[in-house]
């Protein structure tokens, strides 16, 4: 038997990559899909394999150097979270058209729930919208396969395949077999052929003709093809399924005993649906219930309104994700069992915080004193938990902070009494996204203030570089893009830097710059500080201050809502009024010594020198 | 133990408790036993500080979640979670509660706490909660009667991942393998 090995999810995918001869991998980290390409540089360091592996300064950059990477006939892969799609539409819909020369592999994952995510939005839908196949896997180890397969696809009809995992596959682990890696490699050879890789609008059309032809190739591909898995079951009735329902259907239907009764087909290629497939379920059953995540995209294929039920019948519920106990209840009524609620209603947990000793909390907590009733914009990240300190009211996607202050500026310009506006965005989401809305608004001389979160790491998703960070995917050192210099290249007059946890002299300059912003258009702070978490792992000391409180402390709470550390422990119904410090979860960062009005935070004077 | 073993354990804590790690621990266990392993986790923003959950099955499974009811253990590591997670528990299923107050678990009579935030103070590790509350279930697992529970593996043998997982990191291993035996000593007192 070969090796086996517990693998995440988004490290199955990657090894399928790997062992599928993909040489090019890029990729924009988001919450599932991030260690997808961490993984493939692990691989490939593990396995000394010559590639490229890199992580893009957006999604729709890394689509673009993975699908030219593709045009040379390499085998290339681009994987992102589903509203990274988003940003990487516009070459999807392109590539499209064109086809591809070598394999194409694109790994869109979607987050039902959602738990990390703006959207419930479906990955498959937007295959469909692109017309390209997409494959769904229900676990690890057939997201793995699937990786083999999609390349398969690719390769044999020229045209981009998705594979659309959830965060249950991506953030599932299982034992998993390692196969053999492929010894060949392919040399790139980029053949010119402007009339397909730089087609005009005519050739187009024709482009577009093709692209139908192979769709309807695709769906007669036998080995993607639905299966039915309990081959002896035999009914009017019939359940389809695909992705991680497919899973939890399985076990269900085996536990309410109807494995030998109910015909349970599980679709690995939600889109193109297969023809013969289409037709036989239409012939072949009266009642059909179809369960998937997020839309019915298997569901709208099956053009049959009378027989299908799903999420168009609102049988299946539209929102949410479909837990094993959802998807339990709905076969249950489905085949017409005693309908039990099986969902609990349980207890909200808790809700996440910034990390104590975050650098954020501080810049927050200095927003707020410095343009105490403005209007806050801010961004896709860990700091869009500043909306616990009340510090951020706006977030919609990569890059609004700016464009979103922009439109507040405008509409309130011709007003009489105008709100100071103050932008947060973290520095990997500056330069995903926020470059171009900046530059917009020094065109503009749009009046707010841009505090850029520069803690030198993509934190949220598991600190991956940013360009200013100097090291690539595999720990190689690369060139940096230095921030302040950047800013300054978009035409911005007026920049400063400075470190957040010297609070008092950090609200000074924040008060400087919203005065500057009255008059003279956008100002920028650069909030430098690295995270905590990003310290830790690369073993970095920093400066302790161990703190306590004092007696002054009467428990008035200003701490704990405007401040809002996990470290600092008040109970409201308690006898003492007394506000604690959690010794385990204080990291000394020392930035409470200036945030109670009171003066209650000490410095510990006996506890002085270093915390581990 | 027989290729026929089935067990489903869920293991609820806060960011930062070593839900995932502990998660880890008892799924490299399952692997060396040979038997078939399949967990699921919590990544992303829900990771800060918020609420941690992960789902560790032991046997054929297919789907990677346990249904409310289902669990036939459950580890927690903040004991404020069993009002979130408690329901997991199937009847006479088994839980040790990081607590060091009375448990209210009302569903089953195997449930157990011990108070690991105190012992890790003790052992001068904060951050080993996540092991001594392992421990203890251990040390439970290795009881046949009375108190005892049904678990797959063994302290040795969770002792074995740890010696591989942290190789050469002496101290990191030695303070590990405290934490768990503070835990599995914390049952036989």
């Amino acid at each position: 038997m070969s090796k086996r090995r517990l693998l995440l999810g988004n490290e199955a995918i990657a090894r399928g990559l790997i062992e599928s001869g993909c040489t090019i991998a890029t990729s924009y980290p988001g919450t599932p899909a991030s260690e997808i390409l961490a993984a493939v540089a692990y691989f490939q360091n593990e396995e000394s394999l010559s590639m490229h592996t890199q992580w893009a300064v957006n999604e729709k950059i890394a689509f673009e150097i993975a699908y030219a990477g593709c045009q040379t006939g390499l085998r290339a892969a681009v994987s992102m979270k589903q509203v990274g799609l988003n940003v990487a539409s516009d070459p999807l819909m392109s590539a499209a058209y064109m086809g591809i020369n070598g394999g194409f592999v694109l790994i869109s994952a979607d987050d039902p729930g959602p738990h990390s995510s703006q959207t419930e939005q479906d990955s498959r839908l937007m295959a469909m919208f692109a017309k390209i196949p997409v494959l769904d896997p229900d676990s690890p180890r057939q997201a793995k396969e699937l990786m083999r397969v999609a390349y398969e696809i690719s390769e044999l009809f020229k045209t981009p395949v998705m594979v659309r995992p959830t965060t249950r596959v991506c953030h599932s682990r299982q034992d998993i077999s390692l196969g053999p890696i492929p010894k060949n490699k392919r040399q790139a050879k980029f053949e010119k052929n402007p009339a397909r890789w730089a087609a005009t609008p005519k050739f187009r059309l024709q482009l577009h003709r093709e692209l139908e032809e192979k769709l309807a190739a695709i769906a007669k591909y036998r080995q993607t093809a639905p299966k039915k898995l309990n081959r002896k079951a035999k009914s009017d009735k019939a359940i389809i399924a695909s992705g991680v329902a497919a899973a939890h259907t399985k076990d269900i239907l085996k536990e309410l005993k109807l494995w030998s009764k109910i015909p349970f087909y599980q679709v690995i290629q939600p889109f193109p649906l297969h023809s013969k497939f289409i037709e036989h379920i239409i012939k072949s059953h009266e009642d059909v219930l179809v369960i998937e995540e997020t839309m019915g995209v298997i569901e709208m294929q099956l053009a049959d309104r009378y027989r299908v039920k799903g999420k168009l019948s609102n049988t299946v519920p539209r929102v949410g994700e479909l837990g094993p106990e959802k998807i339990q209840e709905i076969v249950s009524e489905f085949i017409g069992l005693r309908s039990e609620a099986f969902t609990i209603k349980t207890a909200p947990g808790r809700r996440p915080t910034l990390c104590p000793g975050c650098p954020h909390r501080a810049s927050f907590f200095a927003i707020k004193k410095a343009a105490p009733r403005g209007i806050y914009t801010s961004d896709i990240g860990c700091y869009t938990l500043g909306l616990n300190l009340g510090a951020v009211d706006t977030v919609l996607c990569m890059g609004a902070a700016i464009s979103q202050a922009a439109g507040f500026y405008h509409a309130y310009k011709t007003e009489k009494k105008r709100p100071d506006i103050v932008a947060t965005i973290g520095d990997s989401t500056f330069f995903h996204a926020g470059v171009p809305a900046l530059i917009d608004a020094v065109v503009q001389k749009v009046g707010f203030v841009l505090v850029i979160l520069d803690n030198r790491t993509t934190a949220m998703t598991g600190n991956q570089p940013t360009p200013a960070t100097g090291s690539g995917a595999c720990g190689e050192s690369t060139e940096t893009v230095d921030i302040e210099s950047l800013v300054r290249g978009c035409g911005v007059k007026f920049i400063r830097e400075s470190n957040p946890y010297e609070l008092t002299e950090f609200i000074a300059l924040l008060k400087e710059a919203v005065r500057y912003s009255r008059k003279n258009g956008p100002a920028v702070v650069i909030s430098r500080y690295p995270c905590v978490l990003h310290r830790a792992r690369q073993g970095e000391a920093g400066e302790y201050i161990p703190v306590e409180v004092s007696e002054t402390c009467d428990g008035c709470g200003y701490c704990i809502k405007h401040f809002e550390c996990p470290a600092l422990i008040y109970h409201e119904n308690a006898e003492e009024k007394h506000v604690r410090i959690d010794p385990i979860l204080c990291t000394s960062c020392g930035v409470c010594l200036n945030v109670c009005p009171k003066g209650a935070f000490v410095e510990k004077k006996s506890a002085a020198g270093s915390k581990e | 133990m027989s290729k026929t073993v089935k067990q489903q354990i869920l293991i609820s804590g806060v960011g930062g408790q070593g839900v995932l790690f502990v998660t880890g621990l008892l799924a490299e266990a399952a692997i060396n036993k040979g038997l078939p392993v399949f967990t699921s986790e919590t990544h992303g923003m829900a990771q800060r500080g918020g609420t941690v959950v992960s789902h560790f099955k032991v046997g054929d499974f297919s789907s990677p979640l346990i249904r409310p009811f289902k669990a036939d253990g459950l580890l927690v590591l903040k004991d404020e979670n069993i009002a979130q997670h408690g329901s997991f528990l199937r009847k006479g299923g088994w839980a040790v509660v990081n607590s060091g107050n009375d448990l209210k678990i009302e569903k089953t009579l195997t449930a157990s706490g011990v108070d690991a935030d105190k012992l890790a103070q003790e052992i001068s590790n904060p951050k080993s909660v996540n092991l001594i509350v392992l421990g203890y279930a251990l040390a439970r697992a290795g009881q046949k009667a009375g108190n005892g529970i049904n678990l797959f593996c063994s302290l040795s043998e969770i002792k074995k991942v740890l010696r591989k997982g942290f190789g050469n990191r002496k101290p990191l291993l030695e303070a590990s393998i405290r934490a768990l035996e503070a835990g599995y000593k914390a049952f036989k007192k």
